[in-house]
Parts: C-alpha cells; sequence; structure tokens
C-alpha cells in the first residue's frame, strides 16, 4: 500500500518536472514553474524515504545533509560570469551519483543478492556506468579548461583519433560482453577504468571556443546516464527525467553546432586550434592593412550623437567582468535620446545563452537582448555598432571567404552599421586564431585596452558632452 | 505482460518522454538557455531517488558507502541546481521592472 503512494509521488514528481521545462518558454512564468519542479523534488525525496525496502537511515541522512551543505554555496555564492564552469560541475555530481548508483547496484547482485542479472538489466546498468563515468572525467576536463586550472587550448597529438576510437571501440566491447556474459566482474570495473579515460582524451583535444557544444553534449549524457539509472531501477520518475535532460542537451548540441556551421563530428574529432595552422598568407596579407584606433574622446562622441547602437557583446565582456559599466553605458545612451539593442550570438561565450544571462544580471531588461536572426536586419539601421570581447562571431570572413575555417558560419552582421567601434585588448586573433578583416575595415575603429576600463571611460567621457 | 517484455513498457515511456522533451525544449527561447541547462541539471538530480535506495537498503556496507556518496552528489545538484536556476531566473525582468530597480540601485 506504502509503495503505491511512493509511485502516486513519482507520477506528480514528474508532471511537475514537465511543467517545469514547459515554464522555460517564456520567461516571465519560468520562475514559478521551476519553483513548482522543485516541489516536484521534494515530493520525490520524501516518497523514497517511505519505501519498504529502505531500512536504514544513518547513510542517507549523511548523505543528504553533506549534499546540501555543498550545495547551497554552489547555487547562491557562484557568480554569474562562472556559471560554464558551475554547470560543468553539476554535470559532474549529476553522473557521478548514476555511476555510484549502477557499480553499487552490480555489486549488491553479485555479493549480497548472489544473483544472475539478466541481460536487459546488465545492458542498462552497463550504459548508467559507462555513460556516468565518462562524463564524470569528462566534465572535470571541461570545468578545468573554463576555470582555467586544465589549458583552453585544444591539446592534440599525432594519432589522436585513431587512439580515440580504439578506446570507444574497446569499451563498447566490453559493454556488448558483459551484457552476455554479465557475471565478468573483471570486465565490468574495467569497463568503469576505460570509461573514466575516455571522458579525459575526448575532451583533451576541444578548445575553450567549442565549449557551449561539449558542455550541451554533457549534458545530454548525465541524461542519458539517469535514464539508464531509471531502466536498471525500474524507476519511471528516473525514465522520464533523464529522457527530457538528454533531448535537452541533445537538442542544444544540435543548436550550438548549426550556430558555428560545423558537424558533431567536427566539433568532437575536429581539434579546431590544429585545423586552422595559418590560412595561407593571410599573415602576409594583414600585414599590408592597418587598423584604425579611435581616441576614446571620439568613440563617445560617435556614442553620445547616435540614434541607434547595437551593443555585441562576446566572451571578453564575462572575462573583464564589464557589464556593469555596459548598463551604465547603455543608459546614458537612452538618456540622451538614443536607442540601444544587444545583439547575442548563439555561441557567444562559453555556454548557450551565457551572454543573456550576464546581462540580465545587471537589471537590462531582456526585451533589449535580441537573437541573432531578429537583430541582423536591424544593423543596417545602426550608427554604431559596438563589439565588446567578440571576435570570431562578428568576422564577415565568416560570410564572405570560402577559405576560412570559419566559412558558413552565421554571423552578426556588425559591419552593415555606419561606424563600428571594437573594444579589444590587443591586436592578438581571437580564438580561433583566424585574422578578423572587420578589424581593417574603412568604417571600423579599434578601442583599445581593457574593456572594462575602457568602458568606463566611454561612460564618463559621454556624462561631459 | 509477460517478464520478458516488462522492460519494453519502460522503453515507451522513455521514447514519449525523449520526444516531449524534444518538443518542449524547442520552444526555449535563446535567452533562457542558461537557465534551461541548469534546471534540466536539477531535476536530473532525481537519481538522488536511486542513491537514497542503494544507501538505505541494508545492503552490506560497500553498498552503503557508494550509496551516500551517491546522495550526496545528486542532492547538491538538487539544492544547488533549484538554487542557481531560481537565482538567474529572477534577473530576468520585463523593460518596466527593471529601469525601476535600476533606479532604486542608484538612489541608494
Amino acid at each position: 500500500m506504502n509503495d503505491l503512494w511512493v509511485q502516486v509521488a513519482y507520477l506528480v514528481a514528474s508532471v511537475l518536472f514537465v511543467l517545469g521545462i514547459r515554464s522555460l518558454t517564456k520567461p516571465d512564468t519560468a520562475r514559478r514553474g521551476m519553483q513548482l519542479a522543485a516541489v516536484g523534488m521534494l515530493i520525490a525525496v520524501v516518497g523514497t524515504l517511505l519505501l519498504h525496502e529502505i531500512v536504514d537511515y544513518r547513510w542517507i541522512m549523511v548523505g543528504l545533509i553533506v549534499g546540501a551543505l555543498l550545495g547551497y554555496p554552489m547555487g547562491m555564492w557562484v557568480p554569474m560570469t562562472a556559471m560554464p564552469q558551475r554547470i560543468a560541475l553539476s554535470h559532474l555530481f549529476g553522473s557521478l551519483a548514476a555511476s555510484l548508483v549502477g557499480i553499487a547496484e552490480y555489486n549488491t547482485a553479485m555479493h549480497v543478492q548472489h544473483e544472475p542479472i539478466a541481460s536487459a538489466r546488465m545492458a542498462a546498468l552497463g550504459l548508467e556506468v559507462l555513460f556516468g563515468s565518462l562524463t564524470v572525467t569528462g566534465s572535470f576536463m571541461a570545468c578545468g579548461k573554463l576555470q582555467g586550472f586544465v589549458t583552453e587550448r585544444s591539446v592534440t597529438y599525432r594519432g589522436q583519433n585513431t587512439v580515440n576510437i580504439s578506446l570507444f571501440t574497446l569499451a563498447v566491447l566490453m559493454f556488448v560482453y558483459l551484457v552476455v556474459e554479465p557475471g565478468a566482474e573483471t570486465v565490468f570495473y574495467a569497463m568503469v577504468v576505460l570509461a573514466t579515460v575516455l571522458g579525459v582524451m575526448m575532451v583533451l583535444p576541444i578548445g575553450g571556443a567549442d565549449m557551449p557544444v561539449v558542455l550541451s553534449l554533457l549534458n545530454s549524457y548525465t541524461g542519458l546516464s539517469a535514464a539508464a539509472t531509471g531502466f536498471a531501477l525500474h524507476n519511471n520518475v528516473l525514465i522520464i527525467t533523464g529522457a527530457l535532460d538528454g533531448a535537452s542537451g541533445f537538442l542544444l548540441s544540435v543548436l550550438m553546432c548549426k550556430a558555428m556551421n560545423r558537424s558533431f563530428t567536427n566539433v568532437l574529432f575536429g581539434a579546431f586550434g590544429a585545423e586552422v595552422t595559418a590560412p595561407t598568407g593571410a599573415g602576409a596579407e594583414t600585414a599590408k592593412l592597418a587598423v584604425k584606433s579611435i581616441s576614446v574622446e571620439d568613440a563617445a562622441m560617435q556614442l553620445a550623437y547616435a540614434r541607434l547602437v547595437i551593443i555585441a557583446p562576446g566572451y571578453g565582456m564575462a572575462v573583464a567582468q564589464c557589464q556593469h559599466e555596459v548598463r551604465e553605458l547603455s543608459e546614458l545612451i537612452e538618456r540622451r535620446g538614443g536607442e540601444v539593442k544587444f545583439a547575442i550570438h548563439p555561441v557567444a561565450g562559453r555556454m548557450p545563452g551565457h551572454m543573456n544571462v550576464l546581462l540580465a544580471e545587471v537589471d537590462i531588461p531582456y526585451e533589449r537582448l535580441y537573437g541573432m536572426e531578429d537583430i541582423n536586419p536591424e544593423f543596417s539601421r545602426a550608427d554604431v555598432a559596438l563589439v565588446i570581447g567578440a571576435n570570431d562571431v562578428v568576422n564577415p570572413a565568416a560570410r564572405n571567404e570560402p577559405g576560412s575555417p570559419i566559412y558558413g558560419m552565421p554571423i552578426l552582421d556588425v559591419d552593415q552599421a555606419k561606424s563600428v567601434i571594437v573594444l579589444k585588448r590587443s591586436m592578438n586573433p581571437g580564438f580561433a586564431g583566424i585574422e578578423n578583416h572587420l578589424f581593417y575595415e574603412a568604417k571600423t575603429f579599434m578601442l583599445f585596452g581593457n574593456a572594462k576600463d575602457s568602458v568606463a571611460k566611454l561612460v564618463a567621457e559621454i556624462k561631459n558632452v | 505482460m509477460p517478464t520478458s517484455l516488462s522492460g519494453f513498457g519502460e522503453f515507451y515511456v522513455f521514447v514519449l518522454a525523449a520526444f516531449l522533451g524534444y518538443q518542449l525544449i524547442t520552444h526555449v527561447p535563446p535567452l533562457l538557455h542558461t537557465p534551461l541547462m541548469a534546471a534540466t541539471n536539477a531535476i536530473d538530480a532525481i537519481t538522488v531517488v536511486g542513491a537514497i535506495a542503494a544507501a538505505g537498503s541494508g545492503h552490506g556496507l560497500l553498498a552503503s558507502i557508494l550509496g551516500c556518496a551517491a546522495v550526496a552528489s545528486a542532492m547538491s545538484n538538487v539544492v544547488g541546481g533549484f538554487l542557481i536556476t531560481d537565482r538567474m531566473l529572477s534577473m530576468f525582468r520585463r523593460g518596466e521592472a527593471a529601469s525601476s530597480n535600476g533606479k532604486q540601485e542608484r538612489s541608494k
């Protein structure tokens, strides 16, 4: 009887989760919807504690308390600029939980219950620990690259793809062997170890600019391992949630790949950094071109008298942490009668939607944040396009240089504006290492220096105009 | 349903849920993609349910320890995930609300 109520609790939780995800289709309903989803989680947890097979609460309580103590700072204290690594870390914890449950289940079946594991159950357990362990180390590497304790550059070596594909094939073979022969304990643990190695090897060659795809993909894997846990435990709420999460991660990775005009395979095995070894002659060609730098006074003058300013932020804005200054700048321009819009490229920053969160944090109303398709027709109307710490996503080479590695990638058409001001630290090429011809165009002016200082100076100067 | 096919019902659930998820998430605007990722992470921490069962079923010390670690990992995502999603979503404001908030901040 009791267990029936647990099932009801799971059903309620599943419905609330689906409603929570649905609420995210509109910013106004999102918060309430996700609060309901949190209630669903509470119901599911309380319901589980009532299961008749639970006989010992000590370990559960320790886990719940430690987890809550770990989770609170990860929820409340992490700054918005660190969101990508925070998300990577939560992929790590999510998949770690699934892997540990899988290992515990396997061990219990083998040594406590002494019952043969059916092949179907073994397949579920196998997928659970395979996806789980791979995501644990993969997320750790992604987190490291984003936080900076692992090099952000793509690490490549000769025969890398062969090594990775061999490791992957070996893991799949072990999995198949286990399904046929579930009692092969050594193979099970060897597969866990192999999957963790594979996680590291897979993320190693992926550079910082491709992180949005990797984070989405890891999101998907976390979901799949949760769904596999559900299959192994015959628990529908886990299957439903895992499927939702898996679908979400998959869809986001597809969107991110589209926004870079690249395929999955290219992101995973392409090792962008290595591929780009000097588009022939580009160096010599650009050496002849000169960039025009602009003084703060002149830039401020342009912005102060512009009717429409479109700001295109990139990862550089997150690094310089100048969102507050940018907000001040946009308010100042508006008070002088100009209009300010923000152009957000889908892969600006290090994760999907990164820039939106940073700008929302400083109280910029979300109606001013425009996606690429919506803003591109507006650039021709803009008096000034202000590029803050973005590079590849505004590089016209993507449109008109078939030889360029980023050719075909959809970009923000900032070069259609009447004038372009680029805030940039120095003339180093962007992450992908590709020259940006936007910087050499007649209507482009470079304002060199730290973005935070530059924007602050612009604000001070416009106040004096 | 014969026991050999009982897993098939679960497969139905998986496929339909994945399809539903795909349909819903197609309609999430890029504006909210970061909160979406945090949110799916938070609800994905439902693995805590499996972890609780592993930690508390009295299947020996190893299972309890592994289960306990799994409960802690998943629980950190439950608490951290919902908190950070709520924190982010509270920042997305419409024009009027946002500008009045901005004014308050300036007048401080």
